[in-house]
């Protein structure tokens, strides 16, 4: 059964493309076969995020209206075979996506791939309506700051009125995925703790990825942080949070800051649901 | 000479009957007369368009002038079509003598016709209230907008920050209050706020509002009731 998964945020700046790429790659890098579906017409980067920049000759909005056929978009990636890219259209704007042709496209890739991932803009309008509209779970990607907390709340908000899904009645998935979180600042209270993102917003905690050059690096160099630096702090979390997606249980640590006994004794409470 | 194309139009006279109202005045008048008043005040359609025959024969040993009883009647917007039971020739001059007698038999005194009784109200139709509380058991996100105004809204989950919900009663916040909250829009400034978890944005009952930054921080994440007295609104911890 294949699975449609809209990355989002509301938000810009904290990481959907970043977590798109790396949790596509840790989910391909498991054997199952991963479309990321880029929807930031007219401000692409998950191309360029994945090293497939010069690669692309046909796109989203070209398949859309019918110019292409959809193998011809398809941009499979020469790392992991499991994982291919459809990329946005750089000189168009989100008008030129229609609700109709978004669906003929995510119907055509749901044969084909067992992950659907869509890689939302920023904002709340058409391009984001359109990315989350056929989804069947979300994963919303939040910063421990209160814009990002307020934006990936609002964003929950119409995950739950616009979608397909939720119209039809139907449960909708979501998950958070806490980014560029930095224990030492938490700790300090400079930034929001876990448990105050997590009471705010109420849906399941999907991981944690720590604030880490590594990932800045990785996206530099066009290579999913999962594959570039697969020992890494952040590619742990991602290929964690990529293992939760599939069903399993793990536990979630919460980065710590070299800290006294008594505060390494008493870890993060479980996320209710 | 005379010829049939000139002849009149055939007549044609149709027979109905009426229920007529026949009252009764006993003596002494000025207290019987507040006693209709009273009742007209009770039940003010009771005698609207409907014919009234005033019979005398319980004022027939009565000093009081029956022609002056007719006006008093006549000013309370009764309609007079007859008068038995006195003495017609005491109503000379006046134009009530001309109005037709409706006597059965001419030494009909006694008023006849079956008593009624009077209504106390004429019940008023209240409205069935159709809902009159909205519960919203699901969080409420930021941007999004609760309006009801036919009532109280109980929020089970959260109201975030950026939500805001506008109720025509009270409004009640189970989960932590961060958005904003109008009440009252259509109970006005008998509404309340009440939430175990205060970090509202705004609050408004009644048209009259104040933010965050107007409140004591004593009662920040406290349970709180917020109401509005003399104008202003006050906040007082709850339990």
């Amino acid at each position: 059964m294949p699975k449609v998964m809209v990355v989002t945020s509301g938000k810009g700046g904290v990481g959907k493309t970043t977590s798109t790429a790396s949790l596509g790659a840790a989910l391909a890098q498991s054997g199952q076969s991963v479309v990321l579906v880029d929807f930031d017409v007219g401000l692409r980067n998950l191309d360029l995020v994945m090293g497939a920049e010069r690669r692309v000759v046909f796109d989203l909005v070209n398949v859309v209206q019918g110019d292409a056929k959809l193998p011809q978009a398809l941009i499979r990636d020469k790392r992991i075979d499991t994982l291919t890219l459809l990329p946005a259209s750089q000189t168009r704007d989100k008008d030129a996506l229609t609700e109709e042709g978004v669906k003929n496209v995510i119907e055509e890739l749901k044969e084909k791939f067992d992950w659907i991932i869509c890689d939302s803009p920023a904002g709340i309008e058409k391009g984001a309506q359109l990315a989350m509209r056929f989804a069947d779970m979300a994963v919303i990607v939040t910063n421990p700051e209160v814009s990002s907390v307020r934006d990936s709340d609002r964003i929950i908000g119409m995950l739950d009125s616009k979608t397909l899904r939720a119209e039809n009645g139907d449960t909708f998935e979501k998950h958070l995925l806490l980014t560029r979180y930095n224990a030492a600042r938490a700790a300090r209270g400079e930034m929001m703790n876990v448990q105050d993102v997590l009471e705010i917003l109420a849906i399941p905690l999907l991981g944690i990825v720590p604030e880490s050059n590594d990932v800045l690096t990785a996206s530099n160099v066009g290579c999913p942080v999962t594959l570039n630096t697969p020992d890494s702090m952040a590619a742990k979390a991602y290929s964690d949070a990529a293992r939760r997606l599939r069903g399993e249980k793990l536990e979630i640590v919460e980065p710590m800051e070299r800290k006294g006994f008594m505060s390494r004794l008493f870890g993060r409470k479980a996320a209710t649901a | 000479m005379a010829s049939a194309s000139t002849a009149l139009p055939q007549l044609r006279v149709r027979g109905r009957n009426f229920m007529a109202l026949i009252l009764v005045p006993e003596a002494p008048v000025s207290a019987w007369l507040s006693a209709l008043d009273a009742q007209m005040e009770r039940a003010a359609g009771y005698f609207a368009q409907k014919p009234v025959v005033v019979n005398f024969s319980a004022l027939a040993d009565d000093a009081t002038d029956p022609t002056a009883l007719l006006y008093a009647l006549d000013m309370r917007g009764l309609a007079i079509i007859s008068v038995e039971g006195l003495d017609r020739s005491r109503l000379s001059g006046t134009r009530f003598e001309t109005l037709p007698d409706l006597r059965q038999k001419a030494d009909n005194e006694e008023p006849l016709g079956r008593e009624l009784a009077l209504p106390e109200e004429v019940p008023r139709a209240e409205p069935v209230p159709a809902v009159t509380s909205l519960l919203i058991d699901r969080p409420v996100r930021s941007g999004q907008s609760i309006i009801f105004e036919h009532g109280d809204v109980t929020i089970l989950g959260a109201l975030s920050s950026g939500a805001e919900v506008i109720a025509g009663g009270s409004v009640h916040v189970y989960g932590p209050l961060r958005g904003r909250v109008i009440a009252g829009v259509k109970s006005g400034a008998k509404a309340r706020i009440f939430c175990r978890k205060l970090g509202a944005e705004l609050a408004a009952i009644d048209g009259v509002y104040s933010t965050a930054d107007d409140w004591n921080k004593t009662y920040d994440n406290c349970a709180v009731q917020i109401w509005l007295s003399g104008g202003a609104l006050k906040i007082s911890a709850l339990g």
